[in-house]
């Protein structure tokens, strides 16, 4: 973590030699020294001359260290909307499926088998091979007890891993809140933050969609001054400050990373995220150009332990097989290029990727050719610290809760899991007590 | 707690209520005070000439027309892209000219609450159609409103309302209406959600017309036992036994009070005041007059984050800036951009914000509080500022620094900037006026409705 004192303490008085102590500076100078420094710099008797402050007067000298060897980097893809689970790893060879799901359903031979009678989505080519390949491990039968079906609610419970009162902090915001201040330790790269990242007290940065060019001249010292301390501030106020802070710290320590991520990837046109097939249409992706920069940040070794990215439209009760198909080619084509070229870099093969959503849905297809909202769903592991293969079973189609799957496996075991073997904390701290970790799915 | 003096009321009942003064119009109605221009704000609408001047766009039902990738569904999809374009292009406008603001502030909280994006719903038109019923019915009685959305077009697009048929029930609008729009979780079993779709059987949308109609074949007419009550309901039936239950009343009440008050609900003793008013008539004006008369709304405490919309509109409306108006966009586009959006800047700065209207990221609306407070919002907050600043249409300020800085405040309708905030305005105050309004306008003090 951070170390908030030496390296700005050092930077400010040599900038103040020469000058008077700040008792008898400008009142306008002196005010800003206050509210950037603190009280106990002021006490130290430290000045600054300057009016125009660089944004590390702003970072208390937070001096960020690299990521270390050994110190996992978890990736979490987020599919809004409740993707089918039954079309994603589908038990086509089942006779209660094909019955079930009618037109909606794959036939054995369309779908990439995986053994014990699954087989992936036809647009999941890459996620196949790099299955074959050892690095993804497919959990199945995933919920957690009295299912709900609501988008928001079933999403709240999954971000906030507290399936009575999905009100909260999220999980990761909880492990966010024990872990200290440095706001890089999570990113979301969607501007608005979600709710998993949110802590009571802390919460992850998010990185600007346009770049991080910063003003200068005196509209950018008066840019930087907004994200000073005053200590009239109410709550709110106080957060729209701490939030400049934050992203003066996301331009010291990614910036550079992210200027160079964007080069590269004007340059080449970087469509990652349409190599699987042109499904899409040709369109850019945005799932796979946020991928390519997170792997490119962690190639950089910046300090930040958690990323965030989402994929949105799984809502499928109308139409579903070619929607779904369409957004699992595009998912595929996003996360086979980042596991491949995480694996060409020793920071790379400590990524672990953990792909989710909210429910699955319901196993009778409905009128429309889509479904309705369900409950247990596989979730996805890729990466070089997973131990590849099917865990948990495959919930049975003819055995179910009032037309929907029964659930094996309680996600928050999959969280302790994630917390103790890629983030190195005890999952008691984030999810309470009671979780049991699922053996040998990741090495450490 | 620390009761607001009358002014500072009346500036917040502008901002919570509408989207901020404009020039001119702070000082006027803390003239008249707060009683006489709430008085005003609730009264029966004369003409308003800013609306009258800015006519919604002329649009048609788009025919689906050839296979993919064909010259025919091509020129569908940009004849779409235009008109969604023109659609949020001139609603940005109408919330910007309005004089009478609280039509438009209730039709942008309603189209938060019965949020429905043109994601799915690929035809501007309905949306049109929607946003219409919305600011129609937005300040009346709530039944009413509730009755027009189960049954509006692009509702029943959004929502798949219209695939839902007897034998084969669609859940999806019958949860989100009693999860969302009316009740709120907790009020009903996955048993109401099931027995709700069967009566909402049976509508459809004429593609042609763009009208929702009920085909008596696909409805279910059978009894329906709906919490707790047996009936052959139907869509207006089960509307009206919804509404009428007292758990709505409450819901209905907090999810304005949310967004035009605060992210912390509303005491137990104030929410039954504001429930008492709403009354058995759901009267949404009684509701609003109650809220805007509780104790919290004249609280110092109670501060909340402006969404990016009322924001940039606020911002717009104080400096004279027309949306339609701004040429300047993002230095870098948003890598989703549509081509719609790239063809008009403030679109596209929103985008960058995260709000559009007409493009909510799901049915549960926009997220609310500190949410909007991220490290990259306030980069994109600036690049919007610059550009909506560039194209200001206010006469230019005062030079002394300090009287920039007054000037600013007044302009934007900031009651007071902390030492922070008139620090950071020093930077550029005695230079270039725009300069200083556009540090005004990321001010802690302007971006938090306080």
């Amino acid at each position: 973590m951070t170390s908030p004192q030496s390296a700005e303490s050092s930077e400010a008085s040599g900038r103040a030699t020469g000058r008077l102590p700040g008792l008898h500076l400008p009142n306008v100078t002196r005010r800003r020294f206050l509210a950037w420094s603190g009280v106990a710099a002021a006490a130290a008797g430290l000045s600054v001359g300057a009016t125009q402050v660089p944004w590390s007067t702003l970072l208390h000298g937070a001096a960020h260290t690299p990521l270390q060897p050994g110190q996992g980097v978890l990736v979490v893809v987020t599919l809004y909307g409740g993707n089918d689970g039954l079309n994603t790893l589908v038990p086509a060879g089942d006779p209660a499926y094909q019955s079930n799901r009618h037109e909606l359903a794959y036939q054995p031979s369309e779908v990439l088998d995986v053994g014990d009678g699954l087989g992936l989505n036809p647009g999941m080519a890459g996620i196949k091979s790099l299955f074959d390949s050892g690095q993804v491990a497919i959990v199945r039968g995933v919920g957690y007890p009295e299912p709900d079906h609501s988008h928001f609610r079933s999403m709240a419970i999954w971000q906030t891993a507290s399936p009575t009162s999905p009100t909260g902090s999220g999980w990761l915001g909880r492990w966010l809140d024990a872990t200290g201040d440095d706001p890089l330790r999570a990113v979301s790269m969607d501007s608005v933050l979600p709710p998993l990242l949110t802590g009571e007290r802390t919460a992850a940065s998010t990185l600007p969609s346009a770049g991080l060019t910063l003003p200068t001249g005196p509209s950018g010292a008066a840019f930087r001054a907004l994200a000073g301390v005053d200590p009239g501030d109410d709550t709110m106020r106080a957060r729209v400050a701490q939030s400049g802070r934050d992203l003066a710290q996301v331009e010291q320590t990614l910036g550079p990373t992210l200027a160079a991520s964007r080069k590269q990837s004007s340059a080449t046109g970087n469509d990652a995220g349409n190599s699987a097939g042109a499904q899409s249409g040709g369109a850019h992706s945005q799932l796979g150009d946020q991928l390519q920069t997170v792997a490119a940040l962690v190639e950089a070794r910046v300090p930040t332990r958690v990323y965030s990215v989402s994929l949105g439209g799984f809502d499928t009760h109308a139409d579903e097989r070619g929607t779904q198909q369409r957004l699992l080619t595009e998912l595929d084509g996003a996360l086979t290029p980042f596991v491949q070229r995480l694996q060409n870099s020793d920071a790379g093969r400590q990524v672990v990727t953990v792909v989710y959503s909210e429910f699955g849905r319901r196993v009778l297809a409905n009128a429309s050719q889509g479904t309705d909202h369900g409950t247990a769903n596989p979730v996805f592991f890729l990466g070089g610290p997973v131990a590849g293969g099917l865990y948990g079973e495959q919930p049975s189609l003819t055995d179910l809760d009032d037309g929907d799957l029964k659930a094996s496996t309680d996600f928050r075991d999959l969280y302790a899991t994630t917390l103790a073997a890629v983030l190195g904390t005890d999952p008691t701290r984030v999810l309470g007590p009671g979780r049991t970790p699922v053996p040998r799915l990741l090495t450490t | 707690m620390t009761v607001v003096p009358d002014a500072v009321a009346t500036r917040r009942l502008l901002d919570r209520f509408g989207f901020g003064a404009r020039p001119g119009e702070l000082s006027a109605a803390v003239g008249q005070g707060f009683a006489a221009t709430l008085d005003a704000m609730l009264a029966p609408a004369p003409s308003d000439p800013g609306v009258a001047a800015t006519p919604p766009p002329a649009l048609t039902s788009i025919a689906n027309r050839g296979k993919a990738g064909t010259p025919a569904q091509k020129a569908a999809q940009q004849e779409r892209a235009q008109g969604q374009n023109a659609l949020t292009r001139w609603w940005l406008d109408r919330m910007w000219a309005a004089e009478r603001s609280l039509p438009e502030r209730l039709t942008w909280f309603w189209h938060g609450h019965f949020a429905t994006s043109a994601q799915k719903v690929n035809q501007p038109a309905y949306l049109l159609t929607q946003n219409e019923s919305l600011r129609r019915l937005g300040s009346g009685d709530f039944r009413s409103l509730a009755q027009a959305m189960i049954v509006d077009p692009a509702m029943l697009v959004w929502l798949d309302g219209r695939t839902n048929r007897v034998g084969s029930p669609n859940e999806n609008l019958g949860r989100e209406f009693m999860e969302l729009f009316s009740l709120g979780v907790g009020h009903y079993t996955e048993t109401d959600v099931r027995e709700a779709a069967r009566a909402l059987t049976g509508w459809t949308v004429n593609a042609s017309t763009g009208t929702a109609r009920l085909v008596a074949r696909r409805q279910d007419t059978g009894p329906k036992t709906i919490l707790g009550q047996t009936a052959a309901f139907d869509a207006p039936s089960f509307v009206n036994m919804v509404v009428a239950r007292p758990e709505s009343a409450a819901f209905v009440a907090g999810r304005l009070w949310f967004r035009l008050v605060s992210t912390t609900p509303p005491p137990p003793g104030v929410l039954a005041q504001l429930t008492a008013a709403y009354g058995p008539g759901r009267d949404l004006g009684a509701l609003l007059r109650a809220i805007a008369t509780s104790a919290p709304f004249h609280d110092s405490a109670t501060t909340l984050v402006k969404q990016p919309v009322e924001w940039a509109i606020g911002l717009m409306r104080a400096v004279g800036t027309r949306p339609s108006s701004v040429t300047t966009a993002p230095r870098a586009r948003p890598v989703a951009a549509t081509a719609a959006a790239r063809a008009d800047p403030v679109h596209q700065h929103l985008q960058a914000l995260g709000q559009v209207p007409f493009l909510p990221p799901s049915v549960g609306g926009w997220p609310g509080g500190t949410s909007w407070l991220t490290p990259s919002a306030q980069l994109d907050r600036l690049a919007l500022a610059q550009a909506v600043i560039a194209h200001a249409a206010i006469p230019p300020g005062p030079t002394g620094p300090n009287a920039q800085i007054d000037w600013a405040r007044q302009v934007l309708g900031v009651d007071a900037f902390g030492p922070r905030s008139t620090d950071a305005l020093r930077d550029v105050a005695g230079g270039d006026p725009r300069s200083v309004l556009t540090v005004a306008a990321l001010t802690p003090e302007y971006v938090i409705s306080t």
